[in-house]
């Protein structure tokens, strides 16, 4: 896999066209929505299947609560929305009827990170890894592109228990390819390299892919890996990039605390404590702006990404 | 008023004060739990799992039971009372409640107790739980029943509201919604923490067929959900006028006894009450 032009593609049309298709083959997917129905593509499901799918209004406590009760006597809900309101507005609801319940809620969303763009930081949901990454049982997902968030869809149905996955607003650069393999709890490696590690999640994957690119002009041959299971995590890739590269530097369209790069630094510390750089949102809100001028402000670039590795490098070196 | 014997209501009444004694046991050998709430629900408890619900206690899970679903958790105590009398599990199991390694908790956990049917601790999330169980029931083209238990004290939260919008949009006429309303909350009132009249009238106005009964009659209790099973296209909601703490004089509208235990010396006068009211019946 080489670094861009990247075909740019929109996640939630993959999503929603994985929906429908899921819902071909299996009768008990059913959908629940909270008036972005159209926005996120679930409207095109409700079509195909109206007896299967609920608009629910601007309620998401409810409609996750719904969602859960449909699990309990035996469908499929896939909850489906933005970011803000799928995870931290509807947070206890998640914890206690989805989550303590163990029951099998697929809540998908979209509008996840700063790229939503314009709407501002009410919008921008910078912290619903960490949220979702703290609750028992659950999985997270964050799908690097359209086909691997198709693949996502599949792939939860096709797991029990609870799933939270999410994705951008913003077309993203397609970096995978539909006969790449694919599955929960396992990272990619994408690029192999020997003298450092990027790990990136959702559409820092594609920058991690440039800062690689980038590097190999100086001689550093990176490893890439796309961390697409949040929770749980392939702490066996991980560990093995730490002890093969010796640095690594995270990528995340999210906060740093308690973001993919606080899980990797919390993985290798028992095992195999190595350098690390973390490039994310810097606890900090974003703002309204383009997508891609606010990657650039707040530093989730591939320059930062390179920016990292030389640090990483540079540490690691220095204590051998 | 439906017809129903005399031997049924005396059965009804014996069952509900066993069910009262159970709380106060459980909740006094633990010294915590919710005593006052689930007494005042004992009696909608009662007919549901003793006169109306279709359950299988030799299987739990059974696909086509009838769903009973707690939203006021708290009120775990008279849950768990009826299970274990209706054989889901050794009434002796009772006395566990709120002990590490028991399968009854201190609020209700999905999967651990026999027959429990939701999570339910923090409150407002049974009755939205209640209308997925109900659409999925009505997708399958499936018989079985929702019935949710609801507190007065839940009527604040939001999320009760935006369940009861959706119960209506769908038409929801297979949920039945209890609500237990002893007018006290944890920490007073309701009518002085967050006042909630006219109640019946708001849920009215959320397009549910409603009824208000005596939530300690047994023949109004039996009468409302016949009512709510002929009512088509319509959620019903049953207000029902409780007193907390019911059946122990001195617990009786009590703010204390929403989540304290009784004290050794309150736990043999409430057992000689309750022994009374049954050699009664």
């Amino acid at each position: 896999m080489t670094a861009g032009p990247w075909k740019m593609e929109s996640q939630r049309a993959y999503f929603g066209k994985a929906l429908i298709d899921l819902g071909r083959r299996n009768p008990n997917v059913v959908v629940v929505g909270a008036d972005t129905t159209e926005s996120i593509k679930t409207i095109d499901f409700g079509k195909s299947f109206p007896d299967r799918f609920f608009q629910l209004g601007i309620a998401e406590p409810n409609m996750i609560s719904v969602a859960a009760g449909l699990a309990a006597a035996g469908k499929i809900p896939f909850a489906a929305t933005y970011s803000v309101f799928g995870s931290a507005h509807t947070y206890n609801v998640i914890r206690q009827n989805v989550a303590y319940t163990n029951l099998n809620v697929k809540i998908f969303c979209s509008h996840a990170g700063l790229t939503v763009g314009p709407d501002g930081a009410t919008h921008q949901m910078n912290e619903d890894i960490a949220l979702m990454r703290g609750i028992p049982r659950m999985t997270v997902l964050v799908p690097a592109d359209g086909p691997e968030t198709a693949k996502c869809v599949d792939a939860a149905a096709a797991m029990k228990g609870p799933v939270y996955c999410r994705f951008s607003r913003t077309n993203v650069p397609t970096v995978t390819s539909a006969a790449d393999d694919f599955a929960i709890g396992r990272a990619r490696v994408v690029r192999d390299g020997s003298d450092v590690t990027l790990i990136g999640c959702g559409l820092m994957v594609a920058r991690c892919l440039e800062a690689a690119d980038a590097l190999k002009r100086a001689g550093i041959q990176a490893r890439v890996i796309n961390l697409s299971t949040a929770k749980p995590l392939d702490i066996a890739t991980i560990d093995r990039a730490a002890r093969e590269t010796g640095g690594i530097v995270t990528a995340e369209e999210h906060t740093v605390v308690h973001g993919i790069g606080a899980a990797v630094a919390s993985a290798i510390a028992g095992n195999h404590p190595v350098p690390i750089a973390m490039v994310g949102v810097q606890d900090v809100f974003g703002e309204s702006g383009e997508a891609e001028e606010l990657l650039r402000k707040y530093g989730l670039t591939a320059e930062k990404i390179v920016d990292g590795a030389h640090d990483v490098m540079k540490r690691r070196d220095r204590k051998r | 008023m439906v017809d129903v014997s005399e031997e049924l209501i005396a059965s009804l009444k014996k069952k509900a004060v066993t069910l009262r004694k159970h709380i106060i046991r459980m909740t006094h050998n633990v010294q915590s739990g919710h005593p006052g709430g689930s007494m005042s629900a004992a009696d909608i408890v009662t007919a549901l799992y003793f006169h109306i619900l279709r359950v299988d206690p030799k299987n739990p899970t059974w696909p086509d039971r009838d769903r009973f679903v707690l939203s006021k958790g708290h009120a775990c105590p008279v849950w768990y009372a009826a299970l274990a009398e209706r054989g889901f599990f050794p009434v002796d199991e009772l006395l566990t409640f709120r002990k590490l390694n028991s399968r009854l908790q201190g609020h209700p956990e999905l999967g651990t107790t026999p027959g429990v049917e939701n999570a339910a601790g923090a409150e407002g999330q049974g009755l939205s739980f209640s209308v997925g169980l109900a659409l999925a029931a009505r997708m399958d083209h499936k018989p079985w029943r929702v019935y949710c238990i609801l507190g007065d004290g839940e009527q604040d939260v939001g999320q009760t509201w935006e369940a009861a919008m959706s119960s209506s949009k769908y038409g929801l006429d297979n949920l039945t919604a209890f609500i237990d309303r002893n007018g006290i909350q944890q920490e007073g009132r309701t009518e002085d923490i967050m006042p909630l009249e006219p109640l019946a009238e708001k849920w009215e106005a959320f397009n549910w067929h409603v009824l208000t009964i005596d939530g300690h009659d047994f023949r109004q209790i039996l009468a409302a959900i016949e009512e709510a099973h002929r009512t088509k296209g319509r959620p019903t909601a049953v207000l029902s006028r409780t007193v907390k703490g019911k059946g122990v004089s001195f617990m009786e509208n009590k703010i204390k006894y929403h989540g304290a235990a009784t004290s050794d010396e309150e736990l043999k006068l409430a057992l000689a009450e309750l022994d009374a009211q049954e050699a009664a019946i």
